[in-house]
């Protein structure tokens, strides 16, 4: 095998072009107050790049002081959520040359939590509320000596919700988490769901009293837009729905 | 007994910080209602206008002597009645939602509700207190602008 590092032939490389992306740039100034300006940065990318290969080009070789979250870029740690072209979406799921790279490509931190730095957000309600509805198995009894086992249909009603990356995309595209942020969040109540129709649990009745509360899933306004940023695919929208019907029919 | 906490028995679910809990059913119960009254209020505006405007001479038929020859009979005071508590309530309850949803300020949501629920007292007292103590042959008004009963006895 010879390396071919350049060959003639140009055979399968991928295109490449320019892209601009807009970023909205939050500088804490002297004074602790966050100073908001847009900023616009030219970036030749390739049709493999994704948003996040950009923000990297950029901060690496352009603007070292823009910041942002990321861990494994590879759409599992839920790191980088973050609002791109006025949607809620992982930077590192998101292909440049699916965005329209003809027009800028605007980058936002997520809305509704503080902002603590450019596209760094303050997650510490977000997890507040994930803590609040217990998100560990509740059982009684003793614990048996082997697994506690389960069919795959049982297994199967809550199969979505254990797809969870807690990125937030869901809860902060919330409207009315917007307003006052004191709703508990898609994101709460998409991991309460995985425990409440989890056969092995049975703490259900715990947390669906957690969850009925005035900010809690009663809030819902089903405005779809948790399950259209999910970046998980997850029917979050639905989930809510089904903890819903979980009370009612406890109730009456 | 150990000392060792029993792992299995998780703390009694607490609120965190700055969050007060607002736990209970009166949520529940207003979803419930607002689905139940949905369908209820379906029925009855619908009935109301094909009766109003459809059924004999249709809107032509319309004036005092309609209106109150309709509230002599206490099925349509029911009828009425029926439809104005539930599209009350459940229009406030609605307005009161909008403005839990939109106003960012205590001040603004609590001014703006007092606001809708005075607005929901003075129709509902008002519309009831009509239903009940109309008067469908009030003296001194010319016979043709009654209904027939009146004339009749």
């Amino acid at each position: 095998m010879t390396a071919v590092a350049e060959a003639p032939s140009k055979i399968g490389e991928v295109p490449s072009f320019t892209v601009t992306l807009r970023v909205l740039r939050h500088l804490p100034a002297d004074d602790g107050e966050l100073a908001e300006r847009w900023d616009e940065f030219q970036v030749q990318a390739h049709g493999t790049d994704r948003v996040l290969d950009a923000l990297h080009q950029v901060k690496w070789e352009q603007d070292g002081s823009l910041t942002f979250r990321r861990s494994c870029a590879h759409g599992v740690c839920g790191s980088d959520a973050m609002r791109i072209n006025g949607r809620n979406r992982l930077a590192c799921k998101t292909l440049l040359k699916d965005l329209d790279p003809s027009k800028p490509i605007t980058v936002e931190p997520i809305k509704g939590l503080p902002v603590i730095k450019d596209l760094v957000v303050d997650m510490e309600p977000f997890f507040a509320s994930y803590r609040e509805i217990m998100p560990f198995l509740i059982t009684t009894g003793n614990e048996p000596t082997r697994e506690r086992l389960q069919s795959a249909e049982q297994r199967e009603r809550f199969d979505d919700t254990t797809k969870c990356i807690l990125c937030a995309a869901c809860t902060s595209s919330c409207p009315v988490f917007w307003t006052d942020g004191q709703y508990f969040g898609p994101a709460a109540i998409v991991n309460a769901h995985r425990f409440i129709f989890d056969s092995r649990d049975e703490g259900g009745a715990q947390r669906l009293e957690i969850l009925n509360d005035k900010e809690g899933v009663w809030r819902c306004r089903t405005t779809f837009n948790c399950t259209e940023a999910c970046p998980r695919g997850i029917q979050v929208t639905k989930a809510i729905q089904e903890v819903k019907r979980a009370m009612i029919t406890r109730a009456f | 007994m150990t000392l060792i906490a029993d792992p299995k028995a998780p703390r009694p679910p607490k609120a965190g910080p700055g969050r007060r809990t607002t736990r209970g059913n009166v949520e529940l119960y207003g979803w419930v209602f607002m689905r139940v009254s949905g369908v209820l209020l379906l029925v009855l505006i619908f009935g109301h206008l094909f009766v109003n405007l459809v059924t004999g001479e249709g809107v032509k038929a319309i004036d005092f002597a309609f209106v109150a020859g309709k509230w002599a009979s206490p099925f349509w005071q029911v009828w009425d009645l029926l439809m104005l508590w539930l599209a009350m309530i459940h229009g406030t309850n609605g307005v009161r939602t909008i403005i839990n949803d939109y106003a960012e300020k205590d001040t603004t949501r609590l001014v703006l509700k007092s606001l809708v629920g005075l607005a929901f007292l003075v129709v509902v007292v008002l519309g009831t207190l009509v239903i009940f103590t109309f008067n469908p042959c009030p003296h001194g008004v010319a016979a043709d602008l009654l209904p027939s009963f009146c004339t009749a006895g």
